[in-house]
């Protein structure tokens, strides 16, 4: 198992890319699996950090609340460029310490920092653990540091071990 | 689109909204890069393209095209995958070189140091 397939993860998702791309047939069903087993043996020679999903259960909670804070920010940020006399915004650094020290799970945060348009990742200290983002529209500094941590972090240290 | 006579009237008005709605978002984060005035909330504007303005389109499109060929379409799902995924690697290379410029001219609104404690090596930094 773990000779022949040292990344089922990464496997199987070049196994669903191919069927996207190319329409669920048998004859793709079994080109992508080939493709993805031999993608994935030759990926082991970089020997990327091998991460363990434990609670897939979460993740389509973790997307949902994703897709409808990225919208939301949309919606705020775009409403401060249109109408930028609204109030007095205020942007700025917030300084945020994590906990998670997950090569993955920091990768993931850091997508969905920087796809909400309201924040932006802007430096990682990986020693101090702690993670710099600018804020748009910056109100509250605490707002933001509880916003990440309970929202995506925690969820995040759950699901990725 | 040769087909688009073809399309249901119930469809083509969703997939218009939708169009719309991500051609709004990506022009007001348009706007936006013009009009604001630092670097760093300049970069926020461009997300709304990269985000919901091409999430818009991109919905518009699974729409029309699973609708025209009565099965699903959905390799765009990939396409919204690969730009979440490859966003932020821009976003931090253009974030760091601002930062290291502002550090070294030492910029008035300059961000508080992200270690206090001995000296700043920016090595292991990502």
């Amino acid at each position: 198992m773990s000779r022949l397939l040292p990344y089922p993860l990464l496997a199987v998702s070049l196994l669903a890319m191919w069927l996207l791309l190319n329409g669920l047939s048998l004859g793709h069903f079994v080109l992508g699996g080939v493709i993805g087993v031999a993608a994935s043996n030759v990926t082991a020679a970089l020997q990327p950090p091998r991460s363990r999903i434990r609670r897939w259960h979460l993740i389509p909670k973790l997307a949902a609340i994703v897709l409808f804070d990225v919208w939301r920010s949309n919606v705020a940020v775009a409403r401060l460029i249109l109408f930028p006399g609204q109030h007095r915004r205020v942007s700025g650094f917030v300084i945020v310490p994590l906990e998670l020290r997950e090569p993955a799970a920091l990768a993931v945060l850091a997508c969905i920092l920087t796809c909400t348009p309201g924040t932006a990742w802007v430096e990682y200290d990986s020693t101090a653990n702690k993670l710099l983002i600018h804020v748009f529209d910056l109100v509250d500094e605490m707002h933001w540091i509880d916003l990440i941590k309970n929202r995506y972090e925690r969820l995040l240290l759950e699901i990725l071990a | 689109m040769s087909h688009a006579a073809d399309l249901p009237l119930w469809a083509a008005l969703l997939a218009s909204f939708f169009v719309l709605l991500g051609a709004g978002l990506t022009l007001i984060g348009a706007i936006g890069l013009v009009r604001l005035k630092t670097f760093y909330d300049r970069i926020h504007a461009p997300s709304l393209g990269a985000t919901w303005g091409a999430g818009g389109i991109l919905l518009a499109s699974i729409l029309i095209f699973s609708v025209l060929q009565s099965r699903l379409v959905v390799h765009e799902i990939l396409i919204a995958v690969f730009v979440t995924v490859t966003t932020p690697v821009t976003l931090m290379l253009l974030g760091r070189a601002a930062l290291y410029r502002d550090r070294s001219e030492n910029t008035a609104d300059l961000p508080p140091p992200i270690r206090t404690d001995g000296e700043t090596k920016s090595g292991d930094a990502i």
